[in-house]
């Protein structure tokens, strides 16, 4: 009896993992936009031989990107142009504080480790909390986090990877940031003075304290 | 800090319920193009060529956005590169890597265009595409 109840939910989880995840990348012959007798649609790669070996997602290509680049099962180049510097940042910035969803968390790092600063700033965003106006209206138009997500990066459907923070806890931070750098900003002319006791020629270093404010 | 809450268990049961549904409606319906699959008939048509379908799903593999997207100068908008084959043979846009030395040569006219003919430009499967008018209805992307 207790083994039939096993197998049963064996089976029964089995069935559903595989209605869930049953190869859903559609080959190229059947996927409506290749020409299913052009020459190329028996050499080009099928999406299910690529990604059905990388992190699973339940959205998009149903890859998860950011756990397949940092898990390292991809290598994706960072440039062509050796002269431009691949650069990260990683702060994240908390958005729609009073809103009826929770708020947005927006993690610089995840979008550096893509992305280049020059992609959204400052033609998409100002780099200022709050200066942006964003709006879902716009972003489901294609505008904003639009520009991406919805197009590219996971879809907009997937309203609480963003919206991921509890409104209070994401109203302590931003107060904990906000008190830090007026704290900074009041104590900004003694450190410079104190600036000039550094060792000449020594890299001007960014702050440390970028990592959104929890400590 | 503790940012998420523990999952109830029928809560958790609900989800998965709600996975099967919504999966099973993913493969019932008829057959799509990879997400963010971008077809680029700007030109194409009236040069008597398939139109092109870029795989971002391919490329991001390979390379990241910034690569294209930074160092190449591609504009975050499907068909608004103005990309043409004499840019392409000169090293532009995709002739930066499409050269024979970093991936195949532009010899292989039919790799890229590939598309059904009269497929309109567009990102595949993108919200707005879904949202919006259809192109071939009417509306213009």
């Amino acid at each position: 009896m207790s083994l039939r109840r096993i197998l049963t939910t064996l089976a029964v989880s089995l069935l559903s993992s595989a209605t869930a995840w049953s190869g859903e990348w559609a080959k190229l012959s059947e996927d409506g936009v290749h020409d299913p007798r052009g020459p190329a649609i028996g050499l080009l790669q099928q999406p299910g031989d690529a990604l059905s070996n990388l992190p699973g997602d339940g959205a998009g290509n149903q890859v998860h990107w950011i756990k397949a680049l940092r898990s390292g099962v991809i290598r994706p180049r960072p440039n062509i142009d050796p002269a431009r510097e691949d650069r990260r940042l990683d702060k994240d910035i908390y958005l729609d504080l009073y809103g009826s969803m929770p708020s947005v968390r927006f993690p610089h790092l995840a979008h550096t480790e893509w992305l280049d600063c020059t992609n959204c700033h400052d033609q998409l965003f100002l780099p200022k909390r709050g200066a942006n106006g964003i709006s879902m209206f716009l972003i489901l138009q294609g505008q904003q986090c639009g520009v991406c997500h919805g197009a590219v990066a996971f879809p907009l459907t997937e309203c609480s990877r963003c919206h991921s923070v509890r409104n209070h806890i994401a109203q302590r931070i931003v107060a904990e940031l906000e008190a830090e750098e007026a704290r900074k900003a009041a104590g900004g002319g003694s450190k410079e003075a104190g600036s000039a006791d550094a060792p000449r020629g020594a890299p001007a270093k960014p702050p440390k304290d970028a990592r959104g404010g929890a400590r | 800090m503790r940012l998420r809450h523990p999952r109830a268990p029928w809560r958790s049961a609900l989800a998965l319920v709600a996975a099967v549904w919504i999966g099973s409606i993913g493969t019932s319906g008829e057959a799509r193009a990879e997400y963010a699959d971008v077809v680029i008939n700007n030109y194409s048509d009236a040069a008597g060529m398939r139109p092109v379908i870029f795989p971002h799903w391919f490329h991001r593999i390979r390379f990241r956005c910034k690569v294209c997207h930074a160092d190449l100068g591609f504009q975050f908008k499907a068909g608004g590169n103005e990309i043409n084959m004499v840019k392409i043979i000169d090293g532009q846009f995709c002739g930066a890597c499409h050269n024979g030395d970093i991936a195949w040569s532009v010899e292989n006219c039919n790799l890229c265009h590939s598309g059904k003919p009269g497929t309109p430009t567009q990102v595949h499967e993108s919200t707005i595409q879904k949202l919006a008018i259809q192109p071939q209805a009417g509306g213009q992307q």
